[in-house]
């Protein structure tokens, strides 16, 4: 009964375009910013943030970036972790080669650089679409990984082909407490969710979405499909890319050859098919179960109250992984972004079923 | 004519990468035709992968990902079943070990999934190589085992007459090349000649045509998955003899993706032209044109066998979008 729309009338085009039409909305939203930033900092253990709270972050801003092209564009990409690898190395080469530039500046240079590799590879979407654009975007991802293992100058010829990050300062702020990177990572995404909500709404993401719906159809009426599929490509390589460099400045600090393989790839699509396709709040959804899920597995054995070796366990999560994936496509093929909507949907209806 | 030109320029571009390495003096002859032939062998093996691939998208449209870990599976049980009775009993046993797991996937994953988008079942299928790579593991054991075929494996020493030094060949390899032969000659006959082939190529060609005049939808799927699980076994019963059954056996699929795509999703053909020409190309690259980048660009180690097949295919998509032997896409609003 809480949760109602009547009285509130728009009167103005300012009002009308609002991002939260609802006033509850608005309130609940503030209210989770709210949290977000002052008390989860003050809360949440070290322990929390490191192995949960910084990676959702990151791969919640990776999600919104291949659902920008998958679920708004329609465009299927199986190697988007090459982006983020080529963000990663972008911003570990400038900010070792050009060490008085600002670490936003670095990230930014960083994303444009992912977004410069992503409108490459995204030529092919010109020609091939679906599933044959899906295993070629793989070519993206293992010419990255040979890339990066192989040529010395990446690595900035470090001998085992593994690199390590400076500690981040910017504006007489140093970054190393967990909860310093928490806010500084939460504040990024923000403001990228931010942007890319504006972005699909705008007449670019309409584009993309009629693209996506039917692109002879969108070609007939006056939508160019090169700008639209190399955009989508571009800004979706964009926020991959910074995504790629915080993962590897704040989460990783160091990283081997590899470490953005084609199983980071397919758990950010798994993130974006089980949060929802075509929807930023289901990139936060399935980010945040992608994150989880794993750290569960690990304690299930313990629950159990069962010992086995490691490497049973791994199996048996693997399976576990395996299988819910499984069921959830089946139980919910749009994911929980969907499942999300049909309780805000019950909520306004509540108590009246009519 | 005119239209076939991608498929030349490709055909001449990978002649003259062919003829390059003997024309310029880098290889002497004999080493040049062993790598030639070691590359035929495992385009062989992609085909082998590549055949499950193209079996499974022409009936039912599923991109199954999962063909590398069923190759993985079916090794596995034959390795370990193999341990305790005759190797044909083995291979009958795993065989219907494949039937059973082809059934169970119908039932519990593709049936529920009907209808759905091509990307959310290719997601499936993902679920199912986690699965699956687990549940082998598990079961069989995670070590590296050993299928014996009983074949010599000293390599035969041939044409000595005509090479300086002769070529080494593994006489394995020219049965497991006979093997695959055989196979896809069956492949054939049962595909063109007998009452379920027939329907399977109903199905292949239109879905709802098909159940309209009475074909059973579920069933022809199932056969397909299970004659997708046989060529799995047959591949990694051939694998795992030559590089022993372990987990990276599941990584030959991926390697199988750019050979499905060159030759064109639906066709057999192509899985088995696709398979010879990336066997050939990265082996190719790798012993020729690996040495020349690495001293050119001092890089850490060539390697290029990783990306080689996927951007080779990638390239020649940008030519011709349908893949050597695919049906061109007719778009209609």
């Amino acid at each position: 009964m809480l949760y109602r729309e009547n009285g509130q009338f728009k009167s103005t085009y300012a009002s009308d375009q609002q991002m939260l039409p609802i006033l509850q909305d608005r309130i609940f939203m503030a209210g989770l910013l709210l949290f977000a930033f002052v008390a989860v900092p003050m809360l949440a253990s070290d322990y929390l943030f490191l192995s949960l709270l910084i990676p959702f972050l990151i791969l919640a801003l990776a999600a919104i970036g291949l659902n920008l092209l998958v679920g708004y564009c329609g465009q299927i990409s199986i190697g988007h972790a090459a982006f983020m690898s080529v963000g990663a190395y972008a911003a570990y080469n400038l900010a070792l080669r050009v060490p008085q530039l600002n670490f936003l500046v670095v990230l930014v240079l960083a994303g444009l650089i992912a977004a410069a590799v992503g409108i490459l590879f995204g030529i092919p979407s010109l020609r091939i679409k679906g599933l044959y654009l899906a295993v070629a975007t793989l070519a993206a991802q293992f010419f990255t990984d040979w890339l990066f293992a192989r040529v010395k100058w990446f690595t900035n010829y470090s001998s085992s082909g593994s690199v390590s990050t400076a500690p981040i300062e910017m504006f007489g702020w140093k970054i190393d407490t967990p909860a310093e990177k928490y806010l500084f990572v939460l504040g990024v995404l923000v403001g990228l969710t931010l942007v890319a909500r504006n972005l699909v709404r705008s007449h670019i993401g309409r584009a993309w979405m009629a693209m996506r719906d039917m692109d002879v159809a969108a070609e007939v009426i006056g939508i160019r499909p090169v700008y639209a599929k190399l955009t989508a490509f571009a800004v979706s390589s964009f926020y991959v890319g910074v995504a790629g460099a915080l993962w590897g400045f704040i989460y990783l600090g160091a990283w081997e050859p590899l470490a953005f393989n084609l199983t980071l790839s397919l758990n950010l699509l798994f993130m974006i098919i089980i949060g929802g396709m075509g929807s930023l709040l289901g990139s936060y959804f399935g980010a945040a179960f992608i994150v989880a899920l794993p750290i569960l597995l690990d304690q299930v054995p313990n629950l159990l109250g069962v010992s086995m070796s490691t490497a049973t366990a791994s199996h048996l999560a693997s399976m576990i992984f395996g299988g819910l994936i499984v069921f959830f496509l089946i139980v919910e093929p749009h994911g929980l972004a969907r499942l999300w909507a049909v309780g805000k949907e019950k909520l306004r209806l509540w108590p009246f079923p009519h | 004519m005119k239209k076939n030109w991608p498929v030349l320029l490709l055909g001449a571009v990978l002649l003259i990468g062919l003829v390059l390495p003997l024309v310029t003096g880098a290889a002497p002859g004999g080493f040049y035709v062993e790598v030639l032939l070691g590359g035929l062998m495992s385009g062989v093996l992609y085909s082998l992968v590549a055949i499950g691939f193209a079996l499974i998208f022409k009936a039912s449209g599923v991109f199954n990902f999962a063909q590398g870990s069923m190759v993985l599976f079916a090794a596995l049980a034959v390795a370990r079943m193999a341990e305790a009775m005759p190797l044909w009993l083995a291979i009958v046993l795993g065989t219907v070990i494949m039937i059973a797991l082809a059934w169970v996937i119908e039932r519990l994953v593709l049936r529920p999934l009907v209808n759905q988008e091509g990307v959310a079942l290719l997601m499936a299928t993902l679920g199912v190589t986690y699965f699956l790579d687990g549940f082998g593991q598990t079961l069989w054991g995670s070590d590296i085992y050993k299928i014996d075929l009983g074949i010599a494996k000293e390599p035969v020493m041939v044409l000595d007459k005509v090479f300086k030094g002769g070529i080494l060949v593994n006489k394995e390899d020219f049965v497991a090349a006979f093997v695959a032969a055989l196979l896809v000659a069956g492949l054939v006959l049962f595909f063109q000649k007998t009452a379920t082939g027939r329907a399977l190529r109903a199905v292949a060609d239109d879905h709802q045509a098909a159940q309209s005049i009475g074909i059973p939808l579920n069933r022809i799927w199932m056969i397909v998955w299970s004659v997708a699980g046989f060529v799995a076994l047959v591949a990694g019963v051939i694998w795992g003899s030559q590089l022993g059954v372990q987990f990276s056996l599941s990584q030959v699929a991926l390697k199988a993706l750019p050979v499905v795509i060159l030759g064109g999703f639906t066709s057999i053909a192509g899985a088995i032209f696709g398979g010879l020409i990336i066997g050939v190309g990265e082996k190719m690259a790798e012993v020729f044109l690996g040495p020349v980048l690495v001293k050119a660009f001092d890089l850490a180690g060539g390697g290029l066998e990783n990306w080689f097949a996927y951007v080779l295919a990638l390239l020649f998509l940008l030519v011709r979008p349908e893949g050597l032997f695919g049906e061109r896409n007719i778009d209609r609003v």
